[in-house]
């Protein structure tokens, strides 16, 4: 009951929101604030049940209720560790997102915030739905919120970008509902009960060219969303356009979607098929990371740049995954949170440049640490985080990552561990090009206020703290190793 | 006949009286406002009738009528659609100070035709209703005569009508021909002992003409833009809701009876018309500048769906279906209240440059168009996801896998100019057209509350469909 509160605080005060900014365009940021919070210290509270509870490696907290019965949709949330976490991710990185458009958003404050809370809404909801109907309803329902953001609120290419977003995981989606089908009615007519719940779902038995189309099904979605190479286009055009808080939105929730998805549905429903695909997926992961860092390495547009790394960083993700060991299973744990929050930042301080220098071209930037230093050096920092430098969170998370896939497969892990030196390149050119060198900004710029510092000294100390002590995130999501196809151990 | 099943008939019958009365307050010279609360009343009472005659279905009047759950659902769909229709045809002709009144009989003889095709299983019974429906609206779009695309509106749905019906009634005469009945049961028994030949083939095929002419199927949908276009919003609004509703409950029957899905070739035919639809219709629709062009195609793709429904030709794509005209009938119905709320003497509001930003100076408004172009693009919390939801859903059961396919990607390209709309409605530069000025108060707020009422049906429908699926489910069983 406590996960339908969360969100219905959420939707309540996106509403409340929109009808406050007409006349206290204030009062709705300190609502849109308040409501987010509120949403972070119930997350924070359910630790206590989760510590209370005796076997910390299932569902903590189920709740079932009926919604439309003749068809067997009901309204399942649960939660586990997994879930917990990605949930403290979405209400943090929301925190964050609510006060980095604190002054960026002038107009249409109302319509804004309540964007914002609804794509929330929608993310923690796909977190926690335990009803395949129920997931695929939240599933969409985090887009339309997001489309508005990118659209009203981005910047000059922002139709052409919102329209590619929507349509490409629009496309991913409705395959993956007719997968959701295709499941629903071969285990209503396996076992005589046509239901949508996850449990009742999960030990259908389904033969193997069925379930390699179903898998696929699923499994074209996500990797839309997460996104896995050749479905990668529509990533730098939304990163990039969408307002601050819209790129932070997608990179650190978004993605991550896609990556929950794949761990929580694909593999456990379709194990056998899974292997079989494995090495491809692998593949397209490696290429990812290749491929994305290449592509970093020369832009030119700071947030362009920036999303190219994440397309590098879920390459890790991909591989991570489909090599079937608990360590790398692990690490991908580790980096979803990770990547959430380095390249959250990186987004923020590319939305703060944006504000003072109203360019995106890092060729137009230069020289910047006089005026910022402050912005600086907390720029070297998230842009080693993104590296992979030891300390930080992310170098934990893709060193167990390469340690997982090396045992089953070498040669990729190699030439997947070549995108940390390429990560280091573009790192390196990115923080010379915008921070070092001569100085071409000739506008007198301010460093960073005290709302901005907050942001960035939230983000700092969560990755070095995920970075030294990662140990109790590995333990809430120890279990996730147990759904592992065991045929391949 | 015997008073039981007159009772059945009931709702037709005040249906029918509905026009005469109308006549008979013209000829008394009364006002507009006065025929038009007549005119709700009325359809009020037929509601009424229905629900009062509910408990004697199913009923047959042999050899015309069936009047079953089926027909009441269908029926009730279109008299509540009529009774929207109704209401914002008050504002929109009185503003255009032509001589509204005849309008009224007009429309409810085109509903009775419709009607009566809900209940119809005889050739007869179906060419009466389709030749009330069709001539009623050969008037209806050419009303306002003096418009410019009225005329040529009018002119192309008479002359492509007349063909269609002619089709109809050869392909009608050929099946007589071979099976010797009229009444769909009997052309049924002898099919089920000799077998589909030639010839009955080749008169379904033309009956398959007609449907799509109404239907605006590819490659029947030629009129469907010019159409649309042209006649008065309120009846294009008609053409795209109740005319569609009763010529699909026609054929639905029809297939019932006949088990039409039994034969492999009709399953092809209907599933290349089907494809053809959704993609035509999706296609044509992508560089639209005009509202009412651009609903047109969209309604061809949409009946395009619905036909991925009919395929499998058992219970839950009937089921299906139903909730799909349902949820397409408000929504269209609520799409084209806003534009007829905005339209004023001068200029109907259907070229897309009027809904520039208009979210910000007029919200509700810009909303509720926003929720029915959601609903038709099928995005959840709107009863157009769920519809597209249980027609995916019947059409896997069958696995009828290509047109699955079809439909999911294509209304993938239906989202571009449905999010196309959207985006004017919430672009930032807002548009300097004025909005009309209110003349008749009370009747341009009561169809505000109307669409307001149907903007929230939808997104009720859209999450808690289950006491419609409920009632549509008991009523199916009415037979």
């Amino acid at each position: 009951m406590i996960l339908i509160w969360m969100i219905c605080i959420l939707l309540s005060g996106g509403i409340l929101c929109w009808l406050t900014a007409q006349r206290l365009p204030l009062l709705a940021k300190w609502i849109a604030l308040l409501t987010v919070i509120a949403d972070m210290l119930i997350a924070c509270w359910l630790f206590r049940v989760y510590e209370a509870f005796p076997d910390n490696t299932s569902w903590f907290i189920n709740y079932q209720a009926n919604w439309i019965p003749s068809v067997g949709i009901s309204f399942h949330v649960a939660l586990d560790g997994f879930s917990h976490l990605l949930l403290l991710l979405t209400f943090f990185l929301g925190i964050l997102s609510v006060l980095c458009s604190w002054k960026e958003v002038r107009e249409k404050t109302g319509f804004y915030f309540f964007c914002l809370l609804w794509s929330l809404a929608g993310i923690s909801g796909v977190f926690i739905a335990m009803d395949l109907f129920l997931f695929y309803f939240c599933w969409e329902i985090m887009l339309i919120p997001m489309f508005f953001l990118i659209v009203i609120w981005g910047d000059a290419r922002r139709r052409y970008a919102a329209y590619k977003f929507f349509i490409f995981t629009q496309v991913g989606s409705l395959l993956m509902l007719l997968a959701i089908l295709a499941l629903y009615f071969i285990h209503g007519r396996q076992t005589g009960n046509y239901t949508f719940d996850y449990f009742g779902l999960l030990h259908t038995v389904t033969d193997g060219a069925t379930a390699k189309w179903i898998m696929l099904g699923f499994l074209f979605a996500f990797a839309i969303k997460l996104p896995v190479v050749p479905f990668h286009n529509w990533l730098p055009d939304a990163h990039s356009e969408a307002p601050t808080a819209g790129s932070l939105l997608l990179a650190g929730l978004l993605l991550k979607t896609g990556a929950y998805g794949i761990i929580r549905f694909v593999l456990p429903f379709f194990p056998e098929a899974s292997v079989s695909i494995a090495p491809w997926m692998i593949f397209l992961g490696v290429t990812g990371i290749i491929y994305g860092a290449l592509l970093a390495f020369s832009q030119t547009d700071l947030k362009r740049l920036i999303a190219y790394t994440s397309v590098s960083h879920m390459g890790f993700v991909l591989v991570g995954i489909f090599s079937f060991s608990n360590i790398a299973m692990q690490g991908v744990v580790m980096q979803i949170l990770t990547h959430g929050i380095s390249t959250g930042a990186l987004f923020v301080m590319a939305g703060m440049l944006k504000e003072r220098l109203h360019t995106r071209d890092i060729t137009q930037m230069g020289g910047l640490w006089t005026s910022m230093p402050a912005l600086g050096g907390v720029a070297i920092l998230f842009t080693m985080a993104s590296a992979g430098l030891p300390a930080l969170g992310n170098f934990i998370a893709e060193f167990f990552i390469l340690l997982g896939a090396f045992a089953g497969n070498p040669v990729f892990s190699v030439i997947a561990t070549l995108g940390l030196i390429l990560s280091a390149l573009y790192s390196l050119r990115m923080l010379q090009k915008v921070f070092m060198g001569q100085q071409t900004v000739t506008v007198p710029v301010k460093d960073i206020s005290t709302r901005e510092f907050i942001i960035m000294a939230a983000l700092s100390i969560s990755i070095v703290i995920l970075g030294l002590f990662p140990q109790p995130v590995i333990d809430t999501v120890r279990h996730l190793s147990t759904i592992h196809p065991s045929i391949h151990e | 006949m015997n008073e039981l099943q007159l009772l059945a008939l009931l709702p037709f019958i005040v249906l029918a009286m509905a026009s005469v009365i109308v006549i008979l307050l013209i000829a008394f010279r009364l006002s507009h406002t006065v025929i038009q609360v007549v005119g709700f009343l009325m359809m009020c009472l037929v509601v009424f009738a229905t629900w009062y005659v509910k408990d004697t279905l199913p009923k047959e009047i042999a050899p015309l009528f069936i009047v079953d759950g089926q027909a009441a659902l269908f029926t009730g769909l279109i008299i509540f659609s009529v009774l929207v229709i109704g209401l914002f045809s008050y504002i929109y002709f009185e503003e255009r100070e032509e001589n509204p009144k005849e309008y009224y009989i007009l429309l409810f003889l085109a509903t009775l035709g419709a009607a009566i095709l809900t209940i119809s299983q005889h050739f007869i019974s179906l060419f009466i209703g389709l030749e009330l429906l069709s001539v009623s609206l050969y008037a209806l779009i050419a009303y306002l005569r003096n418009r410019n695309n009225a005329v040529e509106a009018g002119m192309k749905y008479l002359i492509l009508a007349a063909i269609s019906s002619a089709f109809l009634l050869f392909g009608m005469a050929l099946i007589y021909m071979e099976t010797g009945s009229m009444k769909f049961a009997g052309i049924a028994t002898v099919l089920g002992q000799a077998g589909a030949s030639p010839l009955f083939l080749m008169g379904l095929g033309m009956i398959v003409v007609a449907i799509g002419f109404k239907l605006a199927l590819v490659p029947f949908h030629l009129w469907a833009a010019d159409v649309y276009q042209g006649s008065p919003s309120p009846v294009t609004a008609f053409i795209a809701t109740i005319s569609k509703i009763g010529t699909f409950a026609v054929l639905l029957r029809f297939s019932q009876i006949i088990h039409l899905q039994h034969y492999p070739l009709v399953i092809i035919i209907f599933s290349v018309i089907s494809i053809a639809s959704m993609i035509a219709g999706n296609i044509l629709a992508l560089r639209q500048q005009n509202l009412k062009r651009l609903l047109a195609y969209s309604s061809i793709a949409h009946f395009g769906y619905l036909l991925v429904a009919f395929l499998p030709g058992n219970e839950a794509g009937t089921e299906a279906a139903i909730f799909y005209l349902i949820a397409y009938a408000i929504t269209l119905l609520t799409a084209f209240g806003v534009i007829i709320l905005l339209s004023s003497r001068q200029r109907e509001a259907d070229n897309l440059n009027i809904y520039e930003g208009l979210i910000w100076k007029q919200p509700i408004i810009a909303s509720i168009l926003a929720i029915a172009l959601f609903s038709l693009a099928g995005i959840p919390l709107t009863a157009g996801f769920l519809a597209k939801f249980f027609i995916l859903s019947a059409g896997v059961q069958q696995a009828v896998w290509l047109p699955l396919i079809v439909l999911v990607l294509t209304s993938v390209i239906g989202l571009y100019y449905y999010l196309r709309i959207i985006t004017t409605l919430f672009s930032s530069t807002v548009s300097t057209e004025s909005m009309p000025k209110t003349i008749h108060p009370f009747f341009h707020i009561s169809t505000y509350i109307t669409l307001v009422i149907m903007a929230g049906l939808l997104c009720w429908l859209g999450v808690f469909p289950g006491i419609i699926l409920s009632s549509i489910r008991t009523f199916l069983l009415l037979h």
